[in-house]
């Protein structure tokens, strides 16, 4: 019998042609690669024996599992199936306690140097590490088990990046984030609370199919997904050029959809695919649904001002200045006046994106800094 | 002689369980529940804006995500007295729907089945007999000897490969599975078809909370305006895709779950007499048909039964300072006035002190503190929370959805009403739960639609959002039922900053250790003569600790752990 391919598993899974070409599409544009990177992807995903994967869980919430199982494309159960072998992971598999511990260690054995680790949590340093034990050790002798024989690291989730909602201050139990930790091994940020789920699914197909790692900006994030402001791919961004904004929530303004920078969207500081990918299969984003960016994917975002409070001045925007004059002279400008003003934005925005692109810089401090 | 077994990590739960247990003559004789991991959000959200403690609380957990951010906003809403519109309270209850949809099914399937069902047994099914197996129970349509006999041969080869993956080590070919080969083969379709399926209901959050898990919500109502001539808002099309949703959601749940639930349960039936605890059930109530402020509207009634006796259910009173209350003696926190003595939430202390065996270690000291959750108790009685006592709370309150679901259900199993009370009962109660919530988030949808209809499209009330407008000092409670039982939260409010902020979760309830007389809480006591054929594969654990659906993450979520006394604050306040 012959084995059929990824697409026609696809098909027969009942997706539709375009459910698999926005798949393969988001992976030709992970590698830079035109539309024929779609019969590579799909010969490597039927050929290759499953990548053996070990998935550790320290201070967290498991939103990040939660948001893995709803990958859209690829579906988790194909993932799960023909592509990796998750060989521990304490929210799915079916073996508990020496069973459980005794899988992993087969695995860190059998597969050493081969399998990737991903690691979902922070992982508390306070009083000896005693505020995170599995198995009566500490998460970092865990860790530090785990971490010896794995080809890379995944950081699920902003815990796993930066420490997440237990770092924030007083960050009373040292919760610290992973490669922080763990040197000399590659490792893969992946922030967001949780991170998209196709995102998640994407950064574990690249690592299947092209048996590399994606591309990372300098903080280590892959480019694909991280590399653009979640303000800048907002389809209600004209509306903040025309210096149209929400006033207050559900208001008229709230109706029509007008940006929510002044209910305190941090879109303009957070690095995202939020604004393309969007959230559970396209389905919404947190803008499109009436609530402005949280900036969960930024470090220390819990501590980068209160939620409704406006992101202040943010690189080169000058915005906090004139947020409220650009509403004034919206109120009671003709079309033409307004026309001008977001000509003017978009063309002093375009260059300070590009000049800070051209200097790489993505440090979320740096690009808080005035040039 | 009795022999110390220890299961840690306990899997396909949330968060870091530990299981220690005595089994002495094939039975469990005492068994010690511990929670593992800290992370001590409570001193963190102390000073913040208390309009923002929604996202840090939802980030308790992302497993039964958004409920504890509905009940933070309840919290907030009741300090500062804000009433919100009808039509976020129910897109506030759709979106509760959804989580119980997700969840009930999710924890089934994926966290509790392989307890109950041999994955690899499957294999040896015949997938004809299996097809006529499926069409007698149910009408779901994927049920043709060819879709058995397809999956079968890629497990077949999954398992040839090798690499056995989240299947490594199970207890495959454990004597106590019971379930005929077609059966398990069933079983693990429905599992692949439920985590396919599960993507698509929580589409539901998304669109009124912009995302899933921890979608977004706000004080004084929801930010996902009523837009109808706007492509942004809550338009037709984005009604029509949760009406559709909520339809599959339902129809999932009465062609596959319930049906499965039944088959599989039949097999069991000796579990309706094992695992049953204390036999206390609490409810604090929820999904307001009219307002969360009218109770008399909840569709899952609040009360507590006491010892099993269904013909009186008393009322629960979570402001008063001698109901709820938590203790910490066997936990890893001191108490300033000693570790004795309860306390009720508001003035609610702690001080994280972990003084268990130095890692690593093979066993806890049970005798002293042993965990990182505490121990609350109503009027001093130890209480189970979850589906369980909504179900049998709804039943005994006469409510006729919860009648005919639960002796329906009684009737298609027979077994009398005292099953319930056992590991079997909780199982089966979630999945009842279920199909009752799956009704009601159409229900709650169809209303909504008849608001909009009559011309009332609000969806906030902003009046009291501006911190300019509140009381110097405020307390407030708020409180929901989350997948996993009775949930409340606590706030002090201080010169609009967060003074005390304080939450008691289901699991909570139910993992704690002992408390200051020695009562044991659910786990514990459920365990307690569970039978044990092989304490090196004790499966039997894993179906009486899954039956609870536990979710740590929440149970240990706070606590200040910094030494100087937290600030008492007075219940009338001062």
């Amino acid at each position: 019998m012959q084995q059929p391919t990824y697409y026609e598993e696809v098909l027969r899974k009942g997706y539709s042609r375009r459910d698999f070409l926005k798949f393969a599409t988001m992976m030709a544009a992970f590698m830079g690669l035109e539309g024929t990177a779609i019969g590579q992807v799909a010969k490597a995903l039927e050929t290759r024996r499953r990548l053996p994967v070990i998935w550790l869980h320290f201070q967290e919430c498991t939103c990040c599992s939660e948001s893995f199982i709803r990958s859209s494309h690829p579906i988790v159960a194909d993932i799960l199936l023909d592509q990796i072998s998750l060989d521990y992971t304490e929210t799915l598999m079916a073996a508990s306690g020496f069973q459980a511990e005794a899988a992993m260690r087969d695995t860190i054995k059998r597969y050493n140097g081969e399998y990737i680790l991903c690691v979902e949590g922070s992982v508390p340093m306070e009083a000896d590490g005693v505020y995170c034990m599995i198995g009566g050790k500490t998460a970092m002798q865990v860790l530090e088990e785990a971490a010896e024989g794995a080809k890379a690291i995944i950081a699920w989730g902003s815990c796993a990046c930066s420490g997440c909602v237990q770092a924030a201050k007083p960050n009373p139990t040292s919760a610290t984030p992973i490669h922080k930790l763990v040197k000399g091994k590659p490792i893969i940020k992946v922030p967001g609370c949780p991170p998209i789920g196709e995102v998640m699914a994407g950064v574990i197909v690249h690592l299947v199919t092209f048996d590399r790692i994606p591309e990372l900006d300098n903080l280590g994030r892959p480019k694909a997904f991280y590399s653009k402001r979640v303000h800048d791919t907002c389809y209600r961004r004209p509306f903040y050029d025309a210096g149209l904004y929400v006033e207050s929530f559900d208001d008229e303004n709230a109706k029509k959809g007008y940006c929510l920078y002044k209910m305190g969207c941090k879109g303009p500081v957070t690095y995202n695919a939020c604004g393309v990918t969007k959230w559970n299969g396209g389905t919404s984003f947190p803008i499109q649904s009436g609530h402005g960016c949280i900036g969960c994917s930024e470090e220390n975002y819990w501590d980068n001002g209160r939620l409704y409070e406006r992101a202040s001045s943010f690189a080169g925007f000058g915005i906090e200045s004139t947020a409220d004059k650009i509403g004034a002279i919206a109120l009671g400008a003709t079309t033409a006046a307004l026309l001008g003003h977001a000509v003017m934005t978009n063309v002093r925005k375009h260059k300070m994106i590009y000049d800070l692109e051209e200097e790489g810089r993505a440090d979320e401090q740096q690009l808080n800094a005035e040039p | 002689m009795s022999k110390r077994i220890v299961v840690d990590p306990v899997t396909r739960i949330e968060g870091h369980l530990r299981i220690e247990a005595e089994i002495s003559d094939g039975r469990i004789k005492d068994a010690y529940s511990s929670g593992t991991m800290v992370r001590l959000l409570e001193e963190i959200l102390r000073g913040r804006d208390p309009r923002d403690a929604w996202a840090f609380v939802g980030r308790v957990c992302g497993v039964c995500t958004s409920i504890h951010s509905l009940t933070s906003v309840r919290t907030v809403e009741d300090a500062l007295g804000i009433v919100i519109p009808p039509n976020a309270e129910l897109v506030r209850n759709i979106m509760d729907c959804a989580l119980f949809m997700h969840d009930h099914v999710v924890h089934f399937y994926h966290l509790h089945a392989m307890d109950w069902v041999d994955v690899v047994n499957a294999l040896k099914a015949d997938p004809k007999k299996t097809s006529e197996i499926a069409q007698s129970i149910s009408h779901w349509p994927k049920s043709s000897p060819g879709y058995f006999s397809d999956l079968q041969a890629r497990i077949k080869k999954f398992v040839d490969s090798g690499q056995l993956g989240i299947f490594s080590n199970g207890y495959w070919g454990h004597p106590a599975y019971k379930l005929p080969a077609e059966i398990n083969l069933i079983g693990l379709a429905h599992y692949l078809e439920a985590l396919e399926w599960q993507k698509e209901i929580v589409k539901v959050q998304a669109i009124f909370g912009g995302k899933n898990p921890h979608p977004n919500y706000l004080v004084g109502g929801m930010a996902c305006s009523i837009g109808l001539d706007d492509v942004s808002g809550i338009n037709a099309e984005r009604l029509a895709l949760v009406e559709q949703l909520l339809h599959e959601g339902k129809t999932f749940i009465e062609q596959v779950y319930l049906p499965d639930l039944k088959a599989i349960a039949s097999y069991y039936k000796d579990w309706g007499a094992i695992g049953g605890g204390l036999g206390n059930y609490m409810v604090y109530g929820d999904l307001p048909f009219n307002g969360y402020r009218d109770p008399a509207s909840y569709k899952f009634p609040s009360g507590v039964i006491l010892n099993k006796d269904l013909s009186k259910v008393l009322d629960v009173d979570l402001r008063k300072d001698d109901e709820v209350q938590e203790f910490v003696t066997h936990s890893w926190y001191d108490y300033a006035e000693g570790d004795q003595k309860g306390l009720h939430p508001w003035v609610g202390e702690s001080k994280v002190r972990y003084t268990g065996p130095k890692p690593p270690f093979q066993f806890l000291d049970t005798e002293q503190k042993y965990s990182y959750i505490k121990t609350p108790r109503w009027k001093g009685h130890a209480m189970e929370v979850g589906p369980l006592a909504r179900v049998l709370v709804g039943y005994a309150r006469g409510r006729e959805e919860y009648k005919e679901a639960v002796d329906g259900l009684l009737k298609d199993l027979d077994v009398p009403v005292t099953a319930l009370f056992s590991t079997l009962g909780r199982t089966a109660a979630r999945g009842l739960e279920a199909s009752l919530v799956s009704r009601w988030g159409l229900d709650f949808y169809y209303q909504l639609i008849s608001n909009i209809k009559s011309g009332d499209t609000r969806m906030a009330n902003m009046e009291k959002f501006n911190p300019d407008t509140w009381p110097a000092k405020a307390l407030g409670v708020g409180h929901a039922e989350a997948p996993r039982g009775a949930l409340a939260h606590w706030i002090n409010i201080d010169s609009g900053r967060i003074a005390n902020y304080q939450l008691v979760v289901p699991t909570t309830w139910n993992a704690s250790p002992r408390d200051a007389s020695g009562q044991l809480s659910a786990y514990e006591s459920a365990l307690i003569g569970t039978p044990v054929i092989d304490e090196n594969q004790p499966l039997e654990i894993l179906r009486t600790v899954h039956s609870f659906d536990p979710c740590l993450a929440c149970a240990v979520h706070l606590y200040d752990e910094q030494g100087s006394p937290i600030s008492r604050i007075s219940v009338v306040g001062d």
